[in-house]
């Protein structure tokens, strides 16, 4: 029994992962995630700051919604 | 033959005899409707097979996918816009950007030929031309470090199919804009309920905004949430207004009034900071039209209702009450974008080839996406086929046609064949919570209608007028994102250009340039959106016509560029893949311009339609408040005439460009370079970082 629910718990876990990813829920996350590799030395954006940008950014580069 | 292959030989040639049959049975039934299954199982076969089998092999044979090629998402990774992403996640992006109203309107609207031309257009068109397109423009943007079309046209075919494919770009989004907004203006005219639920949606937008970057920064799914929540308390809280007969005349406006406003909201959504409005409202609009599609598909499986349009109408013959013109070209113009969209190309050569982690789900991501955007055209044909056809050409008909009295409409309707009568629409209408529904043009009520049909068979007999105005939130809030998204992107195209004429005007951040453009461009839509609202007939049949002349236009523009590339990088023999579907757009969309330019039948040609507005002005015919717009109607025909003109002449200039650069490559002539980024194998690439 047990066999079946552990992979199915992960699959569950790894699906919610990716609908937060989708959904733009985690993008601080990811943010720090990558500045920390990317550039250890210098501080990190505050989420405030962060998310104001990220969102200015997404619409502002080309075309994002359709007919 | 090793078992499981075996097997699985088995299972795709029982998808194919299962869509064979059903197709055959949608095709060739008559008489008796049929349900709504037999379509919507075709419908799987033909989107499964073509996935399996042509996907593949165009993945394989003709655009050779090389998984092991870093893309530039891995090249070039900074975090912000280049991010390799998963496969699946970059899918759900591509989907939610190319999903718009249209594949929801040109479908309901198309069902004026019956259910038979548009099925099939919608399923032969994706599978061979739209998913092709989206594919194939997605694989060389990916292989042109996410470069967008204008840049590929130019750097690929030369400077004049550059130009093109820009002002193409520029011109399509106004176009559309003005479409889309005609069909909210439409659903919200006379409408205390719908109007005061869509007005709603605005300061719950500006509400979310703030909740996601002040309150609680960042938390997306906590604010959508809340959001979606408040928008549900809208809707119902837009049907207790109705019944305030104080308050309900606040929110009861005509068509030329409302678009007015639209106009407004539209120009301040433009200058408004990003995060306040246009974030906020695109992540509600993204839920909610996700949600919506979701549960659509599965009540039309629950509940599959029998389809009561016929295979085929009598209006084939180009004399359609809601847009006037033969089922050729004009079903494969009104379909659009379930089946082929221009627009796609933008998106396919914008976000998403900086977000692919490897070339390997380029089918999943290209062609599946509009698979699945062409499953949402054959659910909007389910419902707008499965009403009575007289309620549906009541909803959809002009008052120009019909006139205003319930009981005269009533009685020529049915005289075309499709029995309604007043006494069922006014029951109709008091079940939807709306005073009348006769003439509710642009395709947004009829879908209404048809959804919470649907929606209340299949869970719960009851609140009939709350889905109906909840369907008329869900399409208006969509519609309004792609409003304030699309006068945004043609501000900045606007900025670019103008930037060209004087430096300062091209920096997208000075405020007098923001507030300059982007009036330009609201003024631009806004008067093709008046042009709709004045005109008698409806303005669907001048609008969208002229939306559809254009998003197909764009279409053979991304595949003449497509089909430029392929030849140029020695697939010359594989050119029919994108070259096809290309002539069938060639051809399409010149009928349909030629149409529009020269019938002689004043409800197609533009050009005629003028005259014979300017004959019956000379001759005193007209009534006095028509005679009044009589000359900014003529006025407004000759735009669209010579709009119509303009998109045919810049189609056949960029057709010919490629045409040239092809013949240049098959007799050895040389040809621009192709501008390919360099093959960096992805091992290669990892390696490098961890030393």
């Amino acid at each position: 029994m047990t066999v079946w629910i552990k992979p199915g718990l992960g699959r569950l876990r790894q699906a919610w992962a990716l609908f937060r990813q989708w959904s733009g829920d985690d993008a601080y996350e990811r943010y720090l995630a990558h500045h920390r590799a990317a550039h250890p030395d210098q501080a990190p954006l505050s989420r405030r700051a962060f998310i104001r940008r990220h969102h200015h950014e997404r619409f502002s580069s080309g075309v994002n919604r359709c007919c | 033959m090793p078992m499981s292959l075996r097997l699985s030989s088995l299972i795709w040639v029982a998808v194919a005899g299962l869509g064979a049959f059903t197709l055959g049975g949608v095709a060739l039934h008559r008489g008796e409707s049929i349900d709504a299954l037999w379509l919507i199982v075709a419908a799987v076969c033909v989107y499964a097979l073509a996935y399996r089998f042509y996907a593949a092999w165009i993945a394989a044979r003709v655009l050779v996918l090389d998984a092991d090629r870093a893309t530039p998402a891995v090249r070039l990774a900074n975090g912000r816009d280049f991010v390799p992403t998963h496969r699946w996640v970059v899918f759900g992006h591509h989907f939610a950007a190319i999903a718009g109203p249209g594949p929801l309107v040109g479908p309901t609207l198309a069902a004026q030929f019956g259910y038979l031309p548009g099925t099939l257009w919608i399923l032969i068109g994706a599978v061979l031309g739209g998913c092709v397109q989206d594919m194939v423009v997605l694989f060389c943007s990916l292989r042109r470090d996410g470069r967008s079309l204008g840049q590929m046209a130019r750097d690929e075919l030369g400077p004049i199919a550059g130009s093109a494919a820009l002002i193409g770009t520029f011109m399509i989004l106004i176009v559309l804009i003005s479409a889309l907004g005609l069909t909210v203006v439409n659903a919200m005219k006379h409408s205390p309920w719908a109007t005061a639920t869509v007005a709603a949606t605005i300061p719950i937008a500006m509400l979310i905004g703030l909740y996601m970057h002040q309150l609680r920064p960042g938390r997306v799914l906590e604010g959508s949430l809340i959001g979606l929540a408040l928008l549900l308390l809208a809707t119902v809280g837009g049907g207790w207004i109705d019944t305030l007969p104080g308050v309900r005349t606040w929110f009861d406006w005509d068509g030329a009034s409302l678009a007015w406003m639209i106009m407004a909201y539209g120009f301040a959504a433009a200058i408004l900071p990003v995060w306040l409005l246009l974030a906020p409202r695109d992540y509600l609009s993204t839920f909610l039209k996700l949600g919506t599609v979701f549960l659509l598909a599965i009540a039309l499986v629950v509940l599959n209702p029998p389809l009561k349009m016929p295979a085929v109408t009598p209006f084939i013959d180009g004399s359609g009450p809601i847009f006037a013109g033969p089922v050729f070209p004009f079903v494969f113009i009104t379909i659009a974008c379930g089946a082929v969209s221009g627009f796609h190309a933008l998106v396919a050569s914008g976000t998403t080839p900086k977000l692919l982690d490897s070339e390997a789900p380029v089918p999943l991501v290209g062609y599946g996406s509009m698979i699945l955007e062409s499953f949402v055209a054959i659910m909007a044909l389910v419902a707008a086929t499965m009403l009575d056809p007289g309620v549906y050409f009541a909803i959809n008909s002009p008052a120009g046609l019909i006139g205003t009295d319930p009981v005269q409409a009533a009685a020529t309707i049915t005289g075309w064949g499709y029995p309604v009568s007043a006494a069922q629409m006014a029951e109709l209408a008091r079940e939807m919570g709306e005073t009348s529904l006769f003439s509710r043009t642009g395709g947004a009520p009829s879908l209404a209608v048809g959804m919470a049909s649907i929606f209340s068979s299949a869970f719960g007999e009851r609140l009939l007028a709350v889905w109906y105005h909840f369907a008329i939130m869900f399409e208006a809030v969509f519609i309004l994102t792609t409003l304030d998204a699309g006068t945004r992107v043609g501000r900045f195209l606007l900025q670019d250009l103008l930037g060209t004429l004087w430096a300062p005007l091209g920096r997208t951040s000075w405020t007098p340039s923001v507030l300059f453009s982007s009036a330009l461009v609201v003024a631009a839509w806004g008067y093709f959106l008046r042009m709709g609202v004045l005109d008698p007939n409806g303005g669907v049949n001048i609008l969208w016509p002229l939306f559809g002349i254009s998003n197909q236009m764009l279409a053979a523009i991304a595949l003449s560029v497509a089909t430029g590339i392929l030849a140029k990088s020695g697939r010359l023999r594989y050119v029919w893949v994108t070259g096809l579907p290309l002539v069938w757009l060639i051809i399409v969309t010149t009928t349909a311009a030629c149409y529009k330019v020269l019938s002689a039948d004043p409800r197609i040609g533009f050009f005629a339609g003028a005259r014979d507005l300017a004959e019956r002005l000379a001759s005193g015919t007209l009534p006095p408040e028509k005679a009044a717009v009589a000359p900014q109607l003529i006025f407004n025909l000759h735009i669209d005439g010579w709009l119509t003109v303009f998109f045919a002449a810049l189609l056949w200039i960029i057709v010919l460009d490629m045409a040239y650069t092809v013949w240049r490559v098959a007799t050895g002539r040389p040809v621009l370079p192709l501008r390919e980024s360099a093959a960096v194998p992805a091992l290669d690439l990892a390696q490098g970082e961890r030393a």
